[in-house]
């Protein structure tokens, strides 16, 4: 058991300081920045020394979870392990040292990068071009449904109504949200997918779009994709597809070949790089022709062999990012793709549905699952089984934690109640599997026999249970000095 | 559990009909489905409600989830207890946790709500 390592705050001290800067050989412009909040001003800032500031977040690092010390199978965020070399690769001094600000004709190799990329990405999933300025998956499906609207609007046909599945990502409402769109939900049938029927019966000359995830949250694969997408064609509207579930796709089958008129990738998911603590991640936005004149600008181009940037794209929807997106994560997904190749990637799919359906085999009968459709990368379970001992899916996570494995997601997608959504990636050994599952059943076999550990649980953690509603109902944002 | 003179909805809504007025909620089983409530947003009084959309969110420590407006009409009150304490949308959800008041617009919609026997074969009907 460690020790509880206090807050920054209750360790600081007065007069202390980490760092001490050289004595000013100019004259000082505070007036300069007096409009800026300095350290002096804000009340209680944390004064301590620099071994203690080191110690600090030292010890503090300790207490993370992450996918180079255990198994993480945190559904529908992909959490595969990322090889090292990718990292080595985009910290060569090339593209570390480089500005977007320096002349073009230094940073054509990083544009080529780029290029090269976009290139890559449009074969890998069948559209015509691809943006890569958006910071993260969320900003790409905002991305993709403005240039929806932007060519409805172009075509003096702007409509108001977006489709959404109860089984696509939580994110797809909110970003048809925010780019103005009224959101109506389509329901699954028993099979998991998208309802046709009702599909059909919602769509008019107001439906602007249907976003679909595919495979969607339950993991399974919409098979009716192509015939749903020449029926929202047939009534002018537009087909996103979210690529955030592409692991499960990649060298199979291409979302351009389903019918989708613009997609996202989540390079962070599917092509290496670390995330999950708040990124930068890069959410890629690939489009079919008719889409490509409102891309963002600026486009990389490429005239006898020189790269350069194209500004003078009248219908584009404008900048969404500052430069050209989190480079740096390009250079990782590059370094991947590159290195795997067309059939090493068809391989990253092919091992991601095998192990996840190996999961979804051992642990059938043992934990509920709603739908028996056969699922591709990821699994979901629901506690059903458990709760006539009391014990429900939240209690299922936290007792994961006492095994050193990292809970799967919890109570999503919302057409499982009490979900337990597993997707293992093809990272995992057979061994890392079988440790997953053996956690599974003994957890199980604890519901039966002594329900009372799942309900206390985690137990060998560095906080036990904490209080999430009560954290939720009176969130407290910053630190507050404690009344004397 | 269920009060007997309250109409319900597929969404789990309840209404309770007093003349052309009528006070809105959600079910028990909506709660305990959702789980802990920790915020509920509320429409603005005045608000013109649509039969079958939405007009409040509740948030809860599992999900988001709309409320839907049982019938058209217009809100004339909106439980502001649930601004400062939304635990009472789960402690009682039937009387004290509920949502909003309105006067009803067309009586011709409440053909569309179940009775207590047929929400509580609804609800046997779902069974996951």
């Amino acid at each position: 058991m460690m020790i509880r390592e206090p807050l920054i705050f209750d360790i600081s001290g007065t007069e202390k300081k980490a760092f001490s800067m050289p004595e000013l050989d100019v004259p000082e412009r505070k007036d300069l920045l007096k409009d800026i909040p300095s350290r002096e001003e804000i009340e209680d800032f944390p004064q301590i020394s620099e071994i203690e500031i080191v110690r600090h977040f030292t010890r503090l690092s300790k207490t993370n979870y992450c996918i180079d010390e255990g198994f993480y199978p945190l559904g529908s965020c992909t959490m595969k392990y990322n090889p090292k070399v990718n990292e080595k690769v985009a910290a060569l001094d090339g593209f570390t040292s480089s500005h977007p600000y320096a002349a073009l004709d230094v940073n054509q190799g990083n544009l080529e990068v780029l290029k090269t990329t976009e290139k890559l990405l449009q074969e890998i999933t069948g559209m015509d071009a691809f943006t890569l300025q958006p910071s993260a998956g969320a900003q790409g499906e905002s991305v993709g449904m403005m240039l929806i609207r932007a060519c409805l609007e172009d075509r003096g046909d702007p409509r108001k109504i977006v489709l959404i599945p109860d089984s696509a990502h939580g994110t797809n409402p909110s970003s048809a949200h925010i780019c103005g769109y009224q959101v109506q939900e389509v329901k699954s049938n028993e099979s998991g997918t998208i309802d046709v029927d009702d599909l059909v019966k919602m769509l008019s000359e107001e439906v602007a779009a249907v976003m679909i995830t595919n495979p969607n949250t339950l993991g399974v694969f919409e098979n009716d994709i192509k015939r749903i997408a020449d029926i929202v064609h047939a009534k002018g509207g537009f087909v996103y597809m979210d690529g955030a579930n592409m692991n499960a796709l990649l060298g199979i089958c291409r979302p351009g070949d389903m019918g989708a008129d613009v997609i996202h990738l989540n390079l962070h998911k599917t092509f290496s790089t670390p995330h999950g603590g708040g990124g930068p991640g890069s959410g890629p936005v690939g489009v079919k022709k008719k889409l490509e004149p409102y891309l963002p600008v600026p486009l990389i181009e490429q005239n006898e062999g020189i790269y350069s940037f194209n500004y003078e794209r009248p219908k584009s929807i404008g900048r969404v990012r500052a430069f050209y997106g989190n480079f740096l994560v390009v250079v990782k997904a590059l370094a991947y793709i590159l290195s795997l190749g067309a059939e090493g990637l068809k391989e990253v799919s092919e091992i991601a549905v095998l192990n996840a359906n190996y999961i979804r085999k051992k642990l059938e009968g043992i934990y509920h699952l709603k739908y028996s459709t056969p699922a591709l990368h990821e699994c979901v379970f629901s506690d059903k089984f458990q709760k006539k001992y009391g014990v429900q899916n939240l209690d299922i996570a936290k007792r994961l934690i006492d095994l050193n494995i990292h809970p799967p997601t919890m109570s999503f997608p919302l057409i499982v109640h009490g979900a337990l959504m597993i997707e293992p990636t093809e990272t995992e050994s057979k061994r890392d599997l079988d440790m997953f599952i053996n956690a599974m059943q003994q957890i199980a076999e604890e519901a039966r026999e002594d329900p009372k550990i799942l309900k206390s649980a985690p137990h060998k953690s560095y906080v036990r249970r904490l209080d999430e509603t009560y954290a939720a109902r009176n969130p407290i944002l910053r630190w507050q000095p404690t009344q004397e | 559990m269920y009060p007997e003179d309250y109409y319900y909805t597929k969404d789990h809504e309840w209404i309770k009909i007093e003349g052309n007025k009528a006070t809105v909620g959600v079910t028990d089983f909506a709660q305990k489905q959702m789980g802990d409530v920790v915020y509920v947003e509320l429409p603005e009084i005045g608000t013109k409600l649509k039969f079958h959309k939405s007009f409040g969110v509740i948030e809860s420590v599992k999900a988001v989830s709309d409320v839907y407006a049982p019938v058209s009409g217009e809100v004339t009150e909106v439980n502001e207890d649930l601004n400062d304490a939304p635990e009472i949308l789960n402690e009682d959800p039937h009387k004290k946790g509920w949502v909003i008041k309105l006067n009803i617009e067309d009586k011709a919609e409440l053909e569309e709500l179940m009775s207590l026997s047929d929400y509580e074969k609804f609800l046997e009907g779902l069974e996951d």
